[in-house]
């Protein structure tokens, strides 16, 4: 709006937006908060707000009771090599549809997406057993090919979006420069599309971060990443609460923060483009 | 040596044909430009000869060797695109650099030519700068560096100067026509612009529809357009073309006659009009005559002096040895 | 751009995403389909065929029709829940206030938290009856507190999911509403249009398509809501808070019937294949080449 909104209004505007954003985000502000105090202050009677010694004995409690390193690391590698993996494959296929379009491409690229709908839990039950008979149950390879595969349609569609934006001319200026078609991906479109190659990561991560359907079934104890670790408190164990929080705030932190990066693409990624 | 044979050449895209087989022979160290209305087909011809679209039919011969299976980089041209495709992440230096590393040339020998590439393009100052921060023109030499340094057989244009407005285009277009005396570099040149056809080459083909209407330098262009077509198309403002009693008279279907080869008269002449609009431009003027009975307006292009107004009668005589005559088919009698 | 050689280029970089895709696609599908044929029980092999058998127990199951209902109830809650109140939200971001970057990242956080934290973060401490903060406010007003996932463990999972889903709604919802052109809006308020008809007139039609993505997008995924039931009730109490995937999962990996688990795994592809059809189609028709 053209129009100037007066000083008053913007105040009211201002401190109901507050308000909403606050209590909105209350149950991750709260958690953090919980994640600082002791076990007894946790569940005091009245709440405590901010009055109350800060500890950190949580996050050392938690590191070195449950191993949490091993779930950070299995997080970081299932939801990092999948969407690395997924890239190496979609990058190519997306400079074909981009690029090459044939009239089978909106086809194909729709196709594509439907595999997305599929439930998971429709194909629980002969990934399970056929990881089972190759010993993958509980591998990260395992959860690594099956996000990658969750996400493939994804990676696909938003790199198609970004690489339809650059123009086809550039491309043959590379190819009458001498280029073959690998070092016109390596040195022309890739460096030119690295932001959209950045967010399309940063979503991909995200997702497979907090991927909780085959992470929770296809594994116990090795490969299980944090979505599993912080499953494992789902039954309470005497007094608890600060350790949870400290546990979950350890869980979210990452992805949370590469989230609010992330947040502008975010729209784009999740809607196939079809909001920008 | 960039001598460029097309033989039978034709491409069709599905069911469409874009350009029916043609035959044109280009010339080492000829400025070659392909001008026509657009949609022509003169863009898709120089595709072709870059290789970046594959020939439905024909054969393309770069100095002797059959190049029509060629991909782009074998082919050893250096195009120049409408929209400048620089590589927006590179500085201008490894914009220039660029086709000399794809060819694995030695750093020093890069150096040596972009130093040289940049010094005959005023483009010293600017080598660490990033495509984005410079000017349309600077951008246009940035495309033109990124192509020279590649030693090429010959240049391609593609519409080199659209993107720029009307004055910077005149001074790149001296700069290109110099470029070519110096290198003396084949270089074939699309342009939907006759002027830019007529200033710089020293064969123009006219295409039309995927055909070539004609081949022949400027002057022979514009002295003998071999059809209508041509005769409309070369030459500014463009030739006055008559059908009806008037050709009847010269026993032609058509003639014409360009506004510099009619003379004007307050009373005596061949054509009696009035005068539309009249445009006085110091050095010449020009007329567009109205109620001959001969077309809508007639243009006519007089000296500077001359000073009829909007409303004045006038008589006109055209100089009959430049009168062009053509038959039913439109083709030149 | 358009020569053979690229054309045979694309067709084979193309190749590795769509091959393993059509696997991905064909071959657990198809094992599904042949094992929702199949008496089999995990634990004692070997399987044997018994037809439609398996649709039939799976369909007159006592779970079954509660699944079903449950799944409906908490997918249409969650839509609402998350359309009206991701349209209010958008619509209060939209204005102008100070420290719209910071209120932004407030709104859209829970989006980001993984569905087991979320879960269990609501489960305990908010929801516990003797804990939880809930339980704080209901005795800070003299009542009596209330055991949320024991006595409504339906809408406390709907209330879950729908945090999680709020902040997407809210975050799509605007968008669309920054790229309304502001001179229309400036335009019918010259021609006498009140608040309140502009916004029925020109915001909501403006709207409409990013509503559509919402609901259906959410949709495909709320149909596969896991987590939170996994982690908070498991299902209960009784079949409560079961829905469609969890009663899958029971059957399969908890009564190890691989047979039926199958045959539901069929029921669900079906059902998430109606919203499909109607999401590509919404999708499909934004996508031009």
């Amino acid at each position: 709006m053209a129009r100037q909104t007066t000083t008053g209004q913007r105040a009211l505007v201002t401190a109901v937006a507050w308000g909403i954003g606050i209590l909105i985000s209350f149950p991750i502000i709260w958690t953090v908060l919980t994640s600082f105090k002791t076990e007894a202050t946790a569940i005091a009677s009245p709440p405590v707000w901010f009055s109350f010694d800060w500890t950190l004995q949580n996050y050392i409690d938690v590191n070195t009771r449950s191993d949490y390193a091993r779930y950070f690391m299995n997080s970081v590698v299932i939801s990092i090599g999948s969407t690395l993996l997924g890239l190496a494959v979609a990058i190519p296929a997306a400079w074909s549809m981009a690029f090459q379009p044939t009239k089978n491409t909106k086809n194909v690229l729709m196709w594509m997406l439907s595999t997305k709908m599929m439930p998971a839990v429709g194909v629980l039950v002969p990934v399970y057993m056929g990881l089972r008979s190759m010993g993958l149950l509980d591998s990260r390879t395992a959860l690594v090919i099956i996000m990658m595969l969750m996400n493939l349609p994804i990676i696909v569609w938003m790199l198609f979006t970004y690489f339809r934006e650059i123009p086809g001319e550039i491309l043959e200026a590379a190819r009458m420069d001498g280029a073959n078609l690998r070092n016109e991906i390596i040195y022309v479109l890739t460096p030119m599309t690295v932001p959209g190659i950045a967010s399309t990561l940063l979503l991909n991560v995200i997702l497979a971060w907090n991927e909780a359907f085959w992470t929770l079934n296809l594994t116990t104890t090795n490969a299980a990443p944090l979505t599993a670790f912080i499953a494992s408190f789902s039954s309470p164990q005497g007094l608890f609460y600060a350790k949870l929080s400290a546990a979950s705030t350890m869980a979210i932190a990452p992805i949370l923060i590469l989230g609010w990066f992330s947040q502008k693409q975010l729209v784009r990624g999740l809607t196939f483009g079809a909001v920008k | 040596m960039g001598q460029i044979t097309l033989e039978n050449v034709a491409k069709s895209f599905g069911e469409v044909e874009v350009i029916p087989p043609l035959d044109l022979t280009i010339e080492d160290g000829e400025f070659v430009v392909f001008v026509g209305p657009s949609g022509c087909g003169k863009s898709t011809l120089l595709r072709l000869i870059a290789g970046l679209e594959d020939v439905s039919g024909g054969k393309i011969v770069i100095d002797g060797s059959d190049a029509t299976q060629a991909s782009p980089a074998k082919r050893g041209l250096a195009m120049v695109f409408q929209s400048y495709a620089l590589y927006p992440h590179m500085s201008v230096r490894k914009n220039i650099a660029f086709p000399m590393k794809m060819a694995g040339i030695d750093e020093a020998e890069q150096k040596r030519r972009i130093d040289s590439a940049a010094k005959a393009l005023n483009l010293t100052d600017y080598l660490d700068r990033r495509p984005g921060q410079l000017s349309g023109g600077q951008r246009q030499r940035v495309a033109i560096g990124r192509a020279i340094v590649r030693e090429p057989a010959a240049f391609l244009f593609d519409e080199p100067l659209s993107n720029l407005d009307a004055a910077l285009r005149v001074g790149m277009r001296l700069e290109i026509s110099e470029l070519h005396n110096r290198l003396k570099t084949t270089m074939i040149y699309v342009t939907h612009d006759q002027v830019e056809a007529m200033t710089m080459a020293d064969k123009i083909v006219v295409l039309q529809a995927g055909r070539i209407e004609q081949v022949g330098s400027p002057l022979e262009l514009y002295r003998n357009p071999r059809n209508v077509f041509v005769a409309g198309f070369i030459g500014s403002p463009k030739m006055n073309l008559f059908t009806g009693a008037a050709a009847v008279e010269y026993g032609a279907e058509t003639i014409g006659v360009r506004p510099e080869h009619v003379s004007v008269s307050a009373d005596s002449g061949k054509w009696k009009g009035r005068i539309g609009v009249s445009e006085h431009l110091g050095s010449d003027s020009f007329f567009y005559v109205e109620d001959t009975g001969l077309a809508d307006a007639v243009t006519v292009r007089a000296d500077g002096e001359v000073a009829f107004r909007h409303g004045d009668e006038i008589w006109l005589t055209p100089a009959e040895d430049k009168i062009h005559r053509f038959d039913k088919n439109g083709d030149r009698m | 751009m358009a020569t053979q050689r690229a054309h045979k280029a694309a067709r084979l970089m193309i190749s590795p995403s769509v091959i393993l895709l059509l696997a991905w696609m064909i071959i657990p599908l198809g094992t599904t389909i042949y094992f929702s044929f199949l008496r089999y029980n995990i634990l004692t092999p070997p399987a044997s065929w018994t037809g439609f058998e398996n649709y039939y127990y799976f369909l007159t199951d006592p779970a079954f029709i509660p699944a079903l209902v449950n799944t409906l109830v908490l997918v249409l809650g969650v839509l609402a829940i998350t359309t009206i109140g991701g349209i209010l939200l958008a619509l209060l971001l939209n204005m102008e206030f100070w420290g719209q970057g910071i209120v932004r990242i407030l709104v859209i956080s829970p989006f980001f938290v993984m569905p087991t934290v979320s879960a269990l973060v609501w489960k305990n401490m908010f929801m516990n009856p003797v804990n939880g903060l809930f339980a704080h406010l209901f005795r800070a007003f003299g009542l009596q507190p209330v055991d949320f996932l024991s006595t409504l463990p339906l809408l406390s999972i709907t209330i879950m999911v729908a945090w999680a889903w709020l902040p997407f709604a809210t975050l799509i919802l605007l968008t669309a509403l920054q790229s309304l052109d502001s001179e229309q809006m400036e335009a019918a308020e010259m021609d006498g249009a009140g608040w309140l008809s502009r916004f029925i007139y020109l915001t909501l039609p403006h709207l409409t398509r990013s509503i559509t993505v919402v609901v259906l997008i959410q949709t495909i995924f709320l149909l596969a809501v896991f987590a939170e039931i996994y982690v908070t009730t498991a299902g209960g109490p009784g079949y409560a808070s079961t829905n469609i995937p969890f009663l899958i999962y029971n059957l399969s990996l908890k009564q190890f019937d691989a047979g039926m688990g199958a045959a539901g795994g069929v029921i669900a592809v079906i059902i998430a294949n109606i919203v499909a059809f109607f999401l590509m189609r919404a999708v499909g028709k934004n996508l031009e080449l």
